[in-house]
């Protein structure tokens, strides 16, 4: 499976989460999926969405928030595993579409190929962490996931080919900001 | 609370100022100079400051908490903001994401360790360039400094700084 099948088998699952995008294709096949107004597409700021997630999810305790992370990013910023599994969250699931390349600048490879990224989760200290290395396992292992309390980390392992990725997210940043709080409430 | 230094009770004041400006969520990366009021958000059995893991992850959590509604605090020695650079243009100043930076202004004047002097005297002018009004208040002037980014970030929708100077919440540093 490719990234962009395991996100069409991912999105119809969500409800009213608040789903934090990565920066790159990650973004462009979600919104192609559903384009949720509780979607934040991350256009820059690359490694940041589980931050993003972690302050969402702890100023909302009540709302589920899921984070679309891929092997890059997550490598950029590793020690934000440590920082969630600090805090704790009961309402944070993270998800790695882990297709172990920079898809979006050209499919040069990451590091993930030597790292098993699941086990660093579970290493630094999330409550629950499960993969998916094959599609059928995906739907299943997602469902699992979230019907138990966070911090939940999923590794979704994808193959380093996508077909022509979704179209660049159209709304201005400023617009993908003032959707997101409204789907918040806030 | 009891008998504390001038520099706690300093600090007990800055932390009320900043909560009666609507500051609700606090993290940051530890520095010397902004310490205190690292202490007093970390004071009691329900600490309010979110220790992040570096500086620009810490722009990350509050960009959440203000998506959530809050009115966010990132502290940070100004070492840091090399690191949030990428994050105040790419993410804040993009997006509209207002977020008060108070960040420990080492190798002020180029008097400190040697690794604080290139950043030392670049930090307040790489913040300009990208669009982010920058404050070095003394003691006496902090409170206003602070009532005046938020208010300009409630205005502008992005980041303001005020840089803490040695000595101006911690006496003790030099």
């Amino acid at each position: 499976m490719n990234t962009r099948e395991a996100l069409d088998q991912i999105v119809p699952l969500l409800g009213d989460e608040l789903v934090i995008h990565t920066t790159g294709f990650i973004c462009r096949d979600s919104c192609a999926a559903a384009d949720r107004p509780g979607n934040f597409y991350m256009i820059g700021s690359m490694g940041l969405a589980p931050s993003i997630g972690l302050g969402l999810a702890m100023s909302r305790p009540q709302r589920r928030i899921v984070v679309f992370d891929g092997d890059g990013a997550l490598l950029m910023a590793m020690g934000t595993l440590a920082m969630v599994a600090r805090e704790n969250p009961k309402n944070f699931y993270h998800l790695v579409f882990d297709n172990e390349a920079y898809a979006s600048t050209g499919h040069q490879p990451t590091h993930s190929r030597h790292v098993d990224l699941d086990k660093i989760a579970l290493a630094s200290g999330y409550a629950h962490v499960l993969r998916a290395d094959k599609p059928e396992q995906l739907k299943a292992g997602f469902l699992n996931l979230v019907s138990k309390p966070g911090p939940g980390f999923l590794l979704i392992k994808c193959i380093n080919r996508s077909p022509q990725p979704g179209a660049r997210i159209v709304h201005e940043p400023s617009m993908i900001t003032r959707r997101v709080r409204e789907a918040v409430g806030t | 609370m009891g008998t504390g230094t001038a520099s706690q009770d300093f600090a007990r004041n800055v932390l009320a100022t900043l909560e009666a400006e609507g500051f609700n969520f606090f993290t940051g990366v530890a520095d010397s100079l902004v310490g205190p009021l690292i202490a007093r958000l970390s004071d009691g059995p329900n600490p309010r400051y979110v220790p992040a893991v570096r500086e620009d992850t810490a722009v990350g959590l509050a960009a959440g908490a203000y998506l959530a509604g809050r009115w966010p605090c990132v502290l940070m020695q100004n070492s840091g903001v090399g690191y949030s650079l990428n994050a105040l243009t790419s993410l804040n100043l993009i997006y509209e994401i207002p977020t008060l930076l108070i960040i420990g202004y080492r190798g002020y004047q180029g008097k400190d360790a040697p690794e604080h002097i290139v950043m030392g005297r670049s930090c307040e002018a790489l913040l300009k360039e990208i669009g982010v009004p920058v404050q070095i208040p003394d003691a006496d002037q902090l409170l206003e400094t602070i009532a005046d980014a938020s208010r300009w970030m409630k205005e502008h929708r992005t980041p303001a700084a005020i840089f803490i100077r040695p000595g101006v919440l911690n006496s003790e540093h030099a």
